[in-house]
């Protein structure tokens, strides 16, 4: 049964969480993300959850580690400067193959930057979120529908692939309030985790979970299986939307809210006659390049609607193989792409052609 | 009649500690502990970094190996995912007393119910001998060449003092190692630690002082009786709290 109900953004995320089977959330407070915090102190003990306040982001995703080595389910949130304290933690939740939820609703930066929404940290959350060679399942909501709907999916990823799962989020969804369909149990399938541990009942061998590997060739081995892994994530998890693709001349690929103006940018352009489609990845990591790969052959020139420097850029790039031009439109800060600002890049786009 | 035999929590796997450390010793009073509590099957042990990072290895029960100075924090979510479990941790001195020292702190504040054996050697074994946090002053090592000065490099940290201060924890006691009699005595603590955890007591943690002959350029005979002489004076031996001694004494 589904219920339609008004929602922020980070709330939908905790309800979410909740009803795919989340009874621990460890977290630190810390700006555009606390109401996910603040929901799961109201609703844990209620359900025989635990909400925790740790003492650090470094002690709170330490804490998802334990739960996660325990086999249960659990998530953590936080906001781009606790994300930093967390990459610690990430890496080892990669080297131990341990399902985790982490959620980054993003502000400006760099360093303590501001409070308002950012993407800016794409490639920490897609490439670089702590040491050593590993990927997290990163999935970008553009909705408060989706924050609920990709919470749930990251979890059964995570699951499902043994792996910790980001949701990237950013300040003004994590704030924005829309209706949201939720359906009272969103835990859609139960993974045996027979490496959990436990405690042995003395029935088996003990459970190890451990990613300190000293001998090089094992340690190489471990890494090349884990990628095989990935590389069927790869072939298997890729989401993306396409919108006004069919005809497009000119495409834009942007994720989270930068999509949302991009699309209100798109209807104005295509009012004035130019054709211009989206492509919106749901998954930044594994990447949809295919589409984009595809719509090299098509279209004239890229452009990519981004709220960093030029960080997603790199990736349209790769995807289109440099094919076509690919520009940059971007606000940062805190600052957001209004849907003029991007109207008039579309439209000096549509001017250059197919020059750079 | 057997009169000693290997407990059954430590595996068959041989240690690699070096002759005469005391990381051995410390490892058979945590495999006592378990056995003779009957709770093997349902603990989980946590290795930290350091020389004892490879304790998952020896210890039978199920076990997970955490970030440096993070034992603490992976314990609480361990022991919060699974209330009937028994958690300990099992940490040297630079790993709970420099790095962790936030997750010491606050798991003792909270009142965690876990099982923490801290394993005080007054230097970094694993990294070769440098400065720790509880290095002696005046203490030559690796980082403090010329012996610690504590002007430039501060005054040892005094775990059991230090969280003696704090409501959470239920049970503090600072043993040794270093003599037949001060193992007979780490071994009741030890135990106390974890019995109380079973009986839902909270907080429990033994600092047992230890010797790292490697590091400390001395013989096995040489450091225990270094420790002795130089570190039990500054690290006085004893119970620093005890919530339910009264309520023990009365039965
Ligand atoms: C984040 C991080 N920093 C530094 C190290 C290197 N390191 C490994 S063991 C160790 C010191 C451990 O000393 P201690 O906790 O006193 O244990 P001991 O080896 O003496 O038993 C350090 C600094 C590390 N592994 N991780
Ligand atoms: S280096 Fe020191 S603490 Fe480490 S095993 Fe050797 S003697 Fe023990």
């Amino acid at each position: 049964m589904s219920e339609k109900v008004l929602m922020k953004g980070n709330e939908a995320i905790a309800e979410a969480a909740i009803r795919s089977g989340c009874r621990f959330y460890l977290g630190y407070p810390i700006t555009p993300q606390t109401e996910v915090a603040a929901y799961m102190a109201k609703r844990m003990p209620k359900i025989g959850g635990t909400f925790l306040q740790a003492e650090s982001e470094l002690s709170a995703i330490n804490m998802v580690y334990g739960v996660a080595s325990a086999g249960k389910r659990c998530m953590t949130s936080s906001s781009s400067p606790g994300i930093s304290l967390k990459c610690e933690g990430l890496s080892y939740l990669a080297a131990c193959d341990l399902p985790s939820v982490i959620v980054n609703v993003q502000r400006g930066g760099p360093g303590l930057g501001g409070i308002q929404p950012s993407q800016s940290d794409y490639f920490q959350a897609t490439k670089g979120s702590g040491h050593g060679d590993f990927r997290m399942i990163v999935l970008a909501p553009s909705s408060v529908q989706e924050m609920a709907d990709l919470t749930s999916l990251a979890f059964d990823l995570a699951d499902k692939h043994r792996m910790p799962a980001m949701i990237l989020a950013d300040g003004t969804i994590g704030q924005m309030m829309e209706p949201v369909e939720l359906a009272e149990d969103m835990h859609a399938t139960q993974y045996e985790k027979p490496w959990a541990c436990t405690g042995t009942k003395l029935e088996r061998g003990h459970n190890i979970i451990n990613s300190l590997i000293l001998k090089p060739e094992i340690l190489e081995r471990l890494n090349i299986e884990r990628y095989e892994k990935y590389k069927i994530v790869e072939s298997e998890e890729v989401r993306y939307e396409e919108y006004m693709m069919d005809d497009a001349e000119i495409c834009i690929v942007a994720f989270g809210i930068a999509s949302r103006v991009a699309k209100s940018a798109i209807m104005e352009a295509r009012k004035q006659g130019v054709k211009v489609g989206l492509i919106r990845p749901i998954t930044l990591w594994p990447f949809p390049a295919e589409p984009i790969r595809a719509a090299a052959d098509k279209v004239k020139a890229f452009i990519s609607v981004e709220l960093s420097m030029g960080q997603l850029i790199y990736d349209v790039r790769l995807a289109s193989e440099c094919k076509k031009p690919v520009h940059l439109c971007s606000r940062v800060g805190g600052m957001i792409t209004s849907p003029d600002y991007v109207l008039k890049k579309i439209l000096e786009v549509n001017e250059m052609g197919g020059a750079v | 009649m057997v009169v000693f035999e290997k407990p059954h929590g430590l595996t068959d796997v041989p240690l690699h500690y070096c002759p005469g450390c005391t990381h051995g010793i410390i490892h058979r009073l945590v495999a006592e502990a378990m056995d003779e509590l009957g709770i093997e099957g349902r603990t989980v042990g946590v290795a930290s970094v350091g020389c004892s990072v490879m304790s998952y290895d020896y210890f039978n029960c199920d076990m997970v190996q955490a970030a440096h100075g993070r034992a603490p924090a992976v314990a609480t979510g361990l022991k919060r995912a699974l209330p009937d479990n028994i958690v300990f941790t099992y940490q040297g001195d630079g790993d709970l007393a420099a790095i962790g020292t936030a997750e010491t702190v606050h798991s003792a504040a909270r009142g965690e119910n876990i099982t923490i054996i801290f394993v005080n050697n007054a230097i970094y074994g694993m990294t070769g001998g440098q400065m720790a946090p509880t290095s002696l002053p005046g203490q030559v090592t690796q980082t403090s060449p010329y012996g610690r000065d504590v002007k430039t490099a501060g005054y040892p940290v005094r775990v059991c003092e230090l969280l003696s201060s704090l409501d959470g924890p239920a049970y503090l006691e600072r043993v040794s190692v270093d003599s037949p009699k001060a193992v007979k005595n780490a071994k009741r603590a030890i135990l106390k630690a974890f019995r109380n955890q079973v009986e839902g007591k909270g907080f429990s943690l033994v600092e047992v002082l230890s010797t790292c002959p490697t590091n400390w350029g001395m013989t096995p005979v040489e450091a225990l009786e270094w420790c002795r002489e130089n570190m039990v004076p500054y690290y006085p031996l004893g119970v620093y709290k005890d919530k339910y001694a009264d309520e023990e004494a009365a039965k």
